[in-house]
């Protein structure tokens, strides 16, 4: 535990200790602003006059898919571009303590961020008498997928020493799980495949799974969705590192 | 006092290249051990799994009586490790640097702070300490993986060419260093300078393909030249034992080439 915060400090430390965090900050928070406002019509019709930051919760998993890779690109890759790799693992620290502290660190730097949009919320508190307990659920709900691209970006970040490469890759793969749910997609694939096979597609959506949460509606359905996502690719973050550690 | 290093027949295969064929060797607290090679023989390999940071394909390695692959955790803390490159956070200045690597020691905030003035002073890093790494020349680079290394004051210390890239005077800070610190420590080195191992170490081991193809005393390494060979008696023996395709060929004579 005291290993994992050292870890934990040093890196959120080193998220910090160039300006390219607060320009990571800024353009998330710009476009929060924009696709809420903008796009989501938070004051418009689809809004329906009604005090909710839904509007601001559905856009997330799309603002995630273009944030996260860009946060968790660094975790793994930049260790292994500049060989401090072989430095953090002859420590005397477990694989595991090392695999969370930096997953967590990224994780925190993303809360942080998700934090700083709460003037959103103060708008709707101004505007109308919101339901808080909903907009709290749904702040918790963003935070806890946000942590599901997480685990995929640091997983993947640790099999290359290329930044750009793992952003590229992490982008891939996230885009796959949010497509997996859209309407659209899921009309394209209902036209050839087995339901069953539409079913299990959509299952592993990103979007299916935080419809409710965004809501306001923690189900636990949803929530073991997207921790054992978690526990998956980062058990694998820490195997992929377990073999392939020297190139 | 028993060996605190004991390799036992260490390999390392990547697909169908075998990077370490059974090496073995021990080194006994107070030596200074030397490891040659030229490059490529599969030196760093082998320190790499010493450390505990590549996973042997056969073999083990013991630290203090104790085997890495079953408590990696507690050898690693017996362990001081200056990897080839001298690798550190390039974004961390030497003294968060130092104070990240004293907590994952698990020192307390004074006896962290102790010792990081101790190697500071040891290493000389004052004038530097709060530069960036990434600025940092590389002979500073190289002092402040040092100072990582024996940071906890190790019992076995384990150098990847601690003098590459140093100038002279450099050079000879580390190698006095290294004589200062021999006495208490079991120290491994690896290094393509023959001068160095003459000048510090104990004891000599030279690695070829990824075998042992020798393991004695610098003197013992020296006397295996030829009499009529006059200068440079030690890069004459190090290229008879590595350069030949098999152990058997002579050694070529050195009067062709002079």
């Amino acid at each position: 535990m005291k290993h994992m915060l050292s870890i934990f400090k040093r890196e959120l430390r080193g998220y910090f200790a160039t300006p390219v965090a607060y320009v990571f900050i800024v353009v998330f928070l710009v476009l929060a602003g924009v696709f809420t406002f903008q796009f989501g019509q938070l004051y418009g019709p689809e809004g329906q006059g009604q005090a909710s930051l839904r509007a601001f919760f559905g856009w997330h998993p799309w603002l995630y898919l273009f944030f996260i890779p860009a946060v968790s690109m660094r975790l793994w890759a930049e260790e292994r571009k500049t060989g401090t790799i072989e430095l953090l693992m002859t420590l005397p620290i477990t694989m595991s303590q090392a695999v969370l502290g930096k997953f967590l660190a990224a994780w925190f730097f993303t809360g942080i961020a998700l934090l700083l949009t709460f003037p959103v919320w103060v708008t709707v508190t101004y505007l109308g008498e919101p339901d808080h307990g909903a907009i709290i659920a749904g702040y918790i709900g963003s935070l806890i997928m946000a942590g599901g691209f997480l685990a995929i970006g640091a997983c993947i970040s640790s099999l290359t020493k290329n930044q750009v490469i793992a952003l590229v890759v992490t982008f891939v793969i996230c885009l796959f799980f949010l497509l997996s749910g859209h309407p659209d997609s899921l009309d394209f694939l209902r036209g050839w495949a087995p339901g069953v096979l539409v079913d299990t597609i959509s299952s592993f959506s990103f979007l299916t799974h935080f419809e409710a949460l965004s809501k306001g509606v923690i189900d636990v359905r949803n929530l073991i969705f997207f921790f054992s996502l978690m526990a998956f690719f980062l058990f694998a973050n820490g195997l992929i590192l377990d073999q392939k550690k020297a190139d | 006092m028993g060996a605190m290093l004991e390799i036992r027949r260490l390999s390392k295969a990547f697909g169908s290249f075998v990077a370490v064929d059974g090496v073995s060797f021990d080194v006994s607290k107070g030596e200074v051990l030397g490891f040659l090679g030229p490059n490529g023989a599969g030196k760093s390999t082998t320190m790499k799994m010493v450390t505990g940071f590549l996973e042997p394909s056969g073999g083990q390695v013991y630290v203090c009586g104790k085997d890495i692959a079953a408590d990696p955790v507690s050898c690693k803390s017996a362990l001081g490790y200056l990897p080839e490159g001298a690798p550190a956070y390039p974004d961390m200045t030497p003294a968060e640097f130092l104070a990240f690597v004293a907590e994952i020691r698990g020192f307390g905030k004074s006896e962290a702070k102790r010792r990081i003035e101790e190697v500071v002073r040891k290493v000389h890093l004052e004038d530097v300490l709060a530069k960036p790494i990434d600025t940092l020349s590389k002979g500073f680079k190289r002092r402040v993986g040092l100072a990582q290394a024996i940071l906890h004051d190790p019992q076995v210390l384990i150098m990847d060419e601690p003098t590459d890239g140093l100038d002279p005077n450099q050079k000879h800070e580390v190698r006095e260093l290294i004589r200062a610190m021999a006495t208490e420590k079991a120290i491994v080195l690896s290094t393509h300078i023959l001068e160095e191992v003459e000048a510090v170490c104990t004891r000599a081991i030279i690695i070829n393909r990824g075998r042992l193809v020798f393991d004695g005393t610098p003197a013992e390494l020296e006397q295996r030249a030829p009499a009529n060979v006059q200068k440079n008696r030690l890069d004459h023996v190090f290229r008879s034992l590595t350069s030949s395709d098999t152990q058997a060929a002579p050694p070529k004579p050195e009067v062709v080439n002079a």
